[in-house]
């Protein structure tokens, strides 16, 4: 085999490491899309000023808005 | 000896680089798709999200009645406010969905013969399958004036159910292609799986209950071009993520490559 096709050397984490960051990852994405598409200021504690700010998005991204 | 089996060539080069490295490629990919997204909405869709504000508008001054909010001068956020808002929530979605796409090609590559750059765009366009397309068919986007406020917290569940329908659908379609001996053809492979997609979303579409919330005078034009434009603007999003997250890992290996002729 040429060296073209040497083993990628780059250290993964560790399996536990790996399980707790790609958890943390999509918790916090969720949470994100949460605060872009669905919240009324339950979550975010801005009243309805978040859910205003995203109303445009909300709208062409097709989720449910009023 | 098979094509399939032959020395991988640069062009097949399975998707490499730690979690970490997918993480960062998919947060740049979706800030990208985001913001390609958000300019496909706003060339596309802004104009006919102010021809229904008016009409929303005109409405509550004819009736005295209001709906879940005001767009006017006594508005929490201006018009102006809400439309920079539009790249605000298309960036931070598209950052989102980028990480959770990352994630998902991460665990996903060890179980696939493609390259790194056709599995992203595979991946990419079912995710716009399950997250955009599925959702959009039962539940298809409004603009704003369409809509009982009432029901908003019924209806968002139910788009939320379309969604994860989309999500089962695309994988009980990618499990048979994968759990289908291995002398089948393609295109065999392709029927059955578009086969137990199709059967998933309808199961689904029955399932789940009829909503039409368009008023009666509401113009069926106006209707229409909303609902290409969110059509496009969710296209673009998970287009530009699929071609953005293929570009960079080109790219990477590109480097890699030169790296490792360049000690040899």
């Amino acid at each position: 085999m040429s060296a073209v096709h040497a083993p990628y050397v780059e250290a993964e984490l560790g399996p536990i490491p790996l399980a707790l960051t790609a958890t943390a990852v999509t918790l916090l994405a969720l949470l994100v899309l949460y605060l872009v598409g669905f919240d009324q200021g339950a979550v975010s504690r801005t009243g309805m000023f978040l859910h205003e700010l995203m109303h445009d998005g909300r709208h062409l991204m097709g989720v449910p808005c009023h | 000896m098979s094509l399939t089996s032959a020395t991988p060539s640069a062009s097949v080069r399975p998707l490499r680089g730690t979690y970490l490295r997918l993480l960062v490629r998919g947060l740049l990919a979706g800030l990208l798709a985001g913001l390609a997204a958000g300019v496909v909405a706003f060339f596309l869709g802004e104009p006919h999200i102010e021809a229904a504000i008016a009409l929303e508008e005109h409405a509550s001054h004819d009736h005295g009645a209001h709906g879940g909010h005001s767009h006017g001068d006594d508005a929490l956020v201006s018009r102006t406010g809400q439309q920079v808002g539009l790249f605000l929530a298309t960036g931070f979605a598209g950052m989102s969905l980028g990480v959770l796409y990352a994630s998902v090609l991460y665990a996903v590559r060890r179980h696939s013969r493609l390259s790194g750059p056709a599995l992203a765009l595979v991946a990419a366009g079912l995710g716009w399958a399950a997250i955009a397309a599925v959702p959009f068919v039962k539940y298809p986007a409004n603009p704003p004036a369409v809509g009982v406020p009432e029901t908003i917290d019924q209806r968002t569940l139910l788009w939320v159910a379309a969604v994860l329908l989309g999500l089962v659908a695309v994988t009980a379609a990618v499990a048979l292609a994968r759990a289908l001996p291995a002398e089948t053809s393609l295109t065999s492979r392709i029927v059955a799986s578009l086969a137990v997609f199709l059967a998933v979303v309808c199961v689904g579409y029955l399932a789940l209950p009829h909503i039409n919330d368009v008023g009666e005078d509401f113009p069926a034009t106006l209707l229409w071009e909303f609902r290409m434009a969110s059509l496009a603007t969710q296209a673009s999003l998970w287009l530009v993520l699929g071609l953005a997250f293929a570009w960079l890992t080109e790219r990477f290996d590109r480097r890699f490559a030169a790296q490792t002729v360049g000690v040899r």
